[in-house]
């Protein structure tokens, strides 16, 4: 009994000592990026990088462009990806359940949300910016992002339809509602903080992307309003933080554009955090 | 005294499995119809096939005829919100939809047209009193209704589902999720609704049968063994299986 109890004691603290390690290792990664590039970020962020541009011509430096043109994608490419994703997502999981062709879909959708995004890049760059002929731009940039985040939002979108529960719609089509009806009132109400949820992951993919970016949206930028951008070259953030690395050798604005991406990622998951708790709120409320 | 609803020789079949076998059952006007049987035995399945919610499910096959108010129930020009409309239902489990007390009684006259704040006020208020809740909630229409005891949340299904002004209720097991004291509420209440209502009711519970329903029905396995009025089915009942459930010797 002793000795028995003396092992078990002995096991008890390996396996809850190897717990702790990984769970150490892991926030201890996450802190030394997250310390490292605020801390050797931060500094080099001024008013004049966020405000201004980079011109030879009048030597300055300034990231101003790029910011604008991650919002332009940002928002081109979720004004296409949210009412087609979720439209999708609603006519897979509502009208056409059970169905070979949804399993079929569903598939591809998963496939396409796992491919490299370079291969997105390289056909963006065929299709939209050559053969369509927009050039590079946030126009062939944004949508082909619309293509490579359209499978995500509309398989979160799907899995948080699943969530409502088959009662709801009973009831609903139980009263005389129409399926249309019942989906508009009761169920998308009901999934719409996992459609926030999709929706913020989709736009942390975009801030993050640079490889599917660089032969479509283009590696520089310039500052001329949301239409010139449409069709001139328009490097976002993460493209340019490529760029200033490897065709500049400026690291220290690297660092800061790497600080300044960190910051807004962390200020969309707040928000994300807050929408979903007042989706929820309201749904369950008092 | 007329049959509401008249099916005959009803089918079902879940892909190859068969639930319902040749049913053929009149559900008389006014008149609180009561289906019994051991878990399994089609009554359940015979119940929602009466507004065509086991329609929903793929894979389903229906044959025979079920014929509401003269005119069959699967006629193509028949529409099916209009039917679930005169049919309505009261689910196993209560399921209020996540909103307030108010919209989820709302919900039907809503879908239906009825826009105006005083029309849409006078039959929530309405169909809460009918559903012998209205004392309990008046003064909290603006509350979830998840906010409530699952008897409070049956009552406001129950008043969801007469704001329709249906001419049928169809209700499945609507007290097996419940306390007795809810429970007997919602009997007193069926009790009452029988003078406006054409009500169906599937029961477990033998004792609720014989208190609330006028008719009786019994299945097993598909099969409709046994129908007629309540009294004379519990006390002098036809077919020795039937003798048998009620008796207790199975199910």
């Amino acid at each position: 009994m002793e000795g028995l109890s003396k092992k078990r004691r002995l096991m008890d603290g390996v396996r809850r000592g190897s717990l702790w390690l990984s769970a150490g290792l892991t926030c201890g990664v996450l802190a030394l990026i997250i310390g490292c590039v605020l801390w050797q970020g931060l500094r080099h962020v001024t008013w004049e990088l966020l405000s201004g541009q980079r011109s030879y011509l009048n030597d300055t430096n300034g990231i101003l462009p790029n910011i604008l043109n991650t919002l332009y994608i940002i928002l081109l490419s979720m004004a296409a990806a949210l009412p087609l994703g979720v439209g999708a997502a609603v006519y897979l999981t509502e009208y056409a359940r059970g169905g070979r062709w949804v399993g079929a879909i569903e598939f591809a959708a998963e496939t396409l949300s796992g491919l490299p995004s370079i291969l997105f890049g390289l056909v963006g760059m065929l299709f939209f910016v050559r053969l369509l002929g927009f050039g590079t731009g946030t126009l062939a940039g944004g949508l082909t992002l619309v293509v490579m985040i359209l499978p995500v939002v509309m398989r979160t979108t799907q899995e948080s339809l699943k969530t409502v529960p088959q009662s709801y719609r009973e009831g609903a089509l139980g009263l005389g509602a129409g399926q249309w009806r019942m989906v508009r009132t009761v169920v998308l109400p009901n999934a719409a903080d996992g459609i926030v949820t999709g929706c913020i992951l989709a736009v942390g993919r975009i801030m993050g992307e640079s490889a599917a970016l660089l032969f479509t949206a283009g590696a520089s930028a310039g500052l001329g309003g949301f239409f010139r951008a449409l069709y001139a070259p328009s490097a976002t953030l993460s493209v340019s933080l490529y760029v200033y690395v490897n065709e500049y050798g400026d690291m220290d604005t690297a660092m800061a554009i790497a600080a300044v991406l960190m910051v807004i990622t962390l200020l969309l998951n707040l928000a994300a955090a807050w929408t979903g708790r007042r989706l929820k709120k309201r749904k369950g409320g008092r | 005294m007329e049959a509401v609803l008249r099916t005959q020789a009803l089918s079902l079949w879940y892909g190859s499995v068969q639930a319902l076998k040749g049913v053929s059952l009149d559900v008389l006007e006014n008149r609180v119809t009561a289906l019994i049987g051991p878990s399994g035995c089609g009554k359940s399945t015979f119940l929602k096939t009466l507004d065509r919610m086991t329609q929903l499910i793929p894979g389903v096959r229906v044959e025979g005829e079920i014929v509401y108010r003269g005119r069959s129930i699967f006629d193509p020009a028949v529409d099916v919100t209009t039917l679930r409309r005169q049919v309505g239902m009261v689910f196993q489990k209560p399921n209020p939809f996540p909103m307030s007390i108010y919209d989820n009684v709302a919900y039907g006259p809503r879908t239906h047209g009825i826009r105006r704040h005083g029309e849409l006020d006078a039959i929530v208020e309405k169909s809460l009193r009918q559903a012998a809740i209205w004392d309990e909630v008046k003064d909290r229409l603006k509350r979830s209704a998840l906010s409530l005891s699952g008897g409070q949340q049956q009552r406001i299904c129950i008043a969801r589902a007469l704001a329709v002004e249906p001419d049928v209720l169809l209700m499945d097991e609507a007290t097996s999720a419940l306390d007795p004291i809810s429970t007997s509420k919602i009997e007193e209440l069926i009790a009452q609704l029988r003078e406006r209502y054409t009500i169906v009711i599937v029961t477990h519970n033998m004792q609720q049968a014989v208190r609330v329903s006028d008719q009786c029905a019994f299945f097993l396995q598909g099969e409709l063994v046994e129908a007629g009025d309540t009294q004379g089915v519990f006390s002098a009942p036809k077919d020795p299986r039937t003798q048998n459930y009620i008796t207790g010797r199975f199910g």
